[in-house]
């Protein structure tokens, strides 16, 4: 049971490893349903280090040593309906290739259709490898970053706010202008975000949004709608 | 030496006042915005790309190479100053810049990395004109089937090597090809993908992918989950070196140059590995090993140094031949798109000019960054004290306003949130962003370059394999494909027979 690991090599650094003994995280699924690691090497030195790789050889103690480093990395689940969005979407792409009518020309042998009917039953073929993926255990890691805190779970009042006043803006972006629509943007994305300096904020969004609109609408020539300001701007 | 010519003329189209001052302004918001936490390189670059429309083609590239540059410093700052790099490239800056700032010693960081940013910059930039004539003879001399391979060469090393799960990367690269699609096609005339609707009849534009694959996608990613109490900004004062420090820094700065120029130009480089690579090297040559972990300067320096000199390396695929091989070069060709000019060999010959001016650019936006940042790194420092509610309500409302600047339809932004939200989703489950934008830029040219090719072969699938070049590319391709399978069944038992025996 012992120099084997279930997940595959990346193919990143393969010559030094080989001579290294099982560590605990490389031990796959079937050696720890085992329960009984072989004698770990133990470099185990300092205790608040607290190694993140598992339990520290030898310590009896804590019984969910090993078992419960796998419990807080419980499957996560809703990958599943990754696999079931790409299989939707290569399905949608093949039909909608059939659909295209094909006049077979010298000039264009192959014609418009085959490329989205490869390219949609690769990415079938792919989500059923990511679907066996998921079944073995397999993870994405999520985005780390500089104001990321992966600790939370995903707050979804501030994503449906932000969303909310994406959309106000889209839709009033060409009746009202970007001047008032890109100050509701901003104004509620600050909302959303958090902020509550109600004043501090809508003096901030509107001069954005004019400043904005007058270094690039009238300064260079960009298309941004004046809308019901048209010619008070 | 024709080349040389070429760049001077270059100089001489940059060093007007009125193009000089537009090199500064792109330097300097490049900086600022790449100070930003949470906002790379490729932001920078995709949200700043509206600041360009309305300029001609010379001075938006002038713009964008100081933009480019100022983009990339910025980013090692905020690294240094803020210990949790944006993107992947300057995590090694961060292992060792934080550590020195926490030291006290935040000012010599910000000096080495500046000034290595520069030398490996200007080296790099330099390697560039020089190995740019013999990569465009090569790329010219390409047929379609020849660049049908590269281009599959590209897909598959973007997702295949760089990355850490290849389903994954697959499924991004996958979606990427098919957002690049849908529109008309340009060969049948037929509708792919359109729904019927004549908005996408000219397809998805490619600087609304960036951006809301990049901008939206992020901040919304970041809103979900963002850090209520912001990490602790360190102050600095002016930067500067003790000769101890400059004894120290040269050589990690020129030996970083050469780990970070090659990996830039390779297909499948980045800056990860050459900085990785350059760390290493240093710790292993430094006469100072105990410092490492505790802030060691020449750990500061080689990465540096390792991916300015790569971020040059990657102009050469992408001016010569049209590949982009990192984010930033993805969302670069972009924006060269939106000025009609289709990267690749042929642009040295019809758009000669801009491509030298755009050079000789880099060595003035180079030089004009260290000018500028080294006496106003503490403005910068302050930029990373901003609130970040106004910081992420500013990214949209800027994503915003340059994908509606494109088209001036009120459509594209719905289309920007359906991409942000697909941006999300990946952040979400950990899919690479990098294969979907390439997939969505290079997919449509290399379909088009495998039809031409199965055009002139009258559909024979044959058609697809051209010289050499092709036979050597799908070899790779292959290997690369199948290198889980060669580790398992060749590598490992050959390994393990080394190992008893």
């Amino acid at each position: 049971m012992t120099g084997r690991t279930t997940r595959p090599d990346r193919g990143g650094d393969p010559p030094s490893r080989p001579a290294v003994p099982t560590m605990p995280d490389q031990a796959g699924p079937p050696d720890r349903e085992t329960g009984g690691l072989p004698p770990v090497p133990a470099p185990v030195a300092d205790p608040p280090a607290a190694d993140p790789a598992g339990s520290p050889a030898g310590s009896a103690a804590p019984s969910a040593g090993p078992d419960g480093e796998q419990a807080t990395a419980r499957p996560d689940r809703a990958q599943y309906g990754v696999c079931a969005f790409l299989a939707l979407v290569g399905g949608f792409v093949i039909i909608d290739a059939l659909r295209v009518g094909h006049a077979v020309s010298t000039a264009d042998p192959i014609g418009p259709k085959p490329v989205p009917i490869l390219l949609g039953v690769l990415l079938l073929i792919v989500a059923a490898i990511y679907a066996v993926d998921v079944a073995r255990g397999g993870a994405g890691e999520p985005e780390a970053g500089e104001d990321v805190d992966l600790a939370t779970p995903i707050d979804w009042r501030t994503v449906l706010l932000l969303i909310g006043a994406f959309v106000v803006n889209a839709v009033l972006i060409d009746r009202l202008g970007w001047v008032i629509s890109g100050t509701i943007l901003f104004w509620g994305s600050a909302y959303a975000l958090g902020n509550r300096h109600y004043f501090r904020n809508l003096l901030i969004a509107v001069a954005l949004s004019l400043v904005t609109f007058y270094t690039f609408a009238i300064g260079l020539g960009v298309n941004l709608p004046a809308g019901v300001l048209q010619g008070i701007l | 030496m024709e080349n040389l010519g070429n760049l001077l003329d270059g100089f001489a189209n940059v060093v007007t006042p009125m193009n000089l001052l537009i090199a500064l302004l792109g330097v300097t918001i490049g900086t600022a915005v790449g100070v930003l936490p949470g906002i790379g390189p490729a932001m920078t670059v995709a949200l700043l790309l509206p600041v360009t429309y309305g300029m001609e083609p010379t001075q938006a590239f002038i713009m964008f190479a100081g933009i480019f540059y100022g983009g990339m410093y910025g980013g090692s700052t905020t690294s240094i100053l803020l210990n949790t790099p944006g993107e992947s490239s300057s995590v090694v800056t961060a292992i060792e810049g934080n550590k020195m700032a926490k030291a006290g010693r935040a000012a010599q960081a910000l000096a080495t990395a500046a000034i290595g940013s520069f030398v490996a910059g200007t080296i790099a930039t330099l390697a560039l004109v020089l190995v740019m004539p013999p990569v465009v003879a090569f790329a010219i001399s390409l047929g379609a089937p020849d660049y049908f391979a590269v281009m599959l060469l590209s897909f598959v090393a973007v997702t295949a090597v760089l990355g850490s799960s290849r389903v994954r990367g697959f499924a991004s690269l996958l979606i990427g090809l098919i957002i690049g699609l849908v529109g008309i096609d340009s060969v049948s005339g037929q509708q792919r993908l359109t729904f019927g609707l004549p908005q996408l009849a000219d397809g998805i534009d490619v600087v609304v992918v960036a951006v809301g694959i990049f901008a939206v996608g992020e901040a919304l990613w970041i809103a979900a989950h963002l850090r209520r109490k912001s990490g602790e900004v360190i102050p600095v004062g002016q930067p500067w070196m003790g000769r101890e420090d400059w004894k120290r820094s040269w050589k990690p700065w020129l030996r970083g140059t050469v780990f970070g120029f090659p990996f830039g130009a390779l297909p499948a480089g980045g800056a990860e590995i050459p900085t990785f690579l350059s760390y290493a090297t240093e710790k292993k040559l430094s006469k100072h090993k105990e410092e490492f972990g505790r802030g060691a300067i020449e750990g500061v320096a080689g990465p540096e140094a390792a991916n300015n000199a790569s971020a040059a390396g990657t102009l050469v695929p992408m001016l010569a031949i049209g590949l982009p091989t990192n984010a930033t070069a993805a969302v670069m060709l972009a924006a060269f798109q939106q000025y009609g000019i289709q990267p690749g060999p042929l642009l040295f010959t019809r758009e000669s000019g801009l491509v030298w001016t755009l050079i000789a650019s880099l060595f003035i936006g180079n030089l004009l960054l260290l000018v500028l940042n080294l006496p106003l790194a503490p403005a910068w420092a302050r930029l990373l004290r901003i609130p970040r509610p106004y910081l992420y309500a500013g990214i949209i409302f800027f994503a915003t306003m340059g994908a509606y600047a494109v088209n001036a339809q009120p459509f594209d932004l719905f289309l920007l949130l359906t991409l942000g939200l697909l941006g999300f989703g990946m952040r979400r489950f950990g899919l690479p962003i990098l294969p979907l934008i390439v997939g969505v830029i290079l997919g449509p040219r290399a379909e088009l370059q495998g039809r031409r090719a199965l055009q002139l072969s009258g559909g024979e699938l044959h058609g697809l394999i051209g010289g050499w070049v092709s036979w050597l590319i799908y070899a790779t391709v292959v290997v690369v494909l199948l290198w889980p399978l060669i580790g398992r069944f060749v590598v490992r038992p050959l390994r393990g027979r080394l190992v008893t025996g």
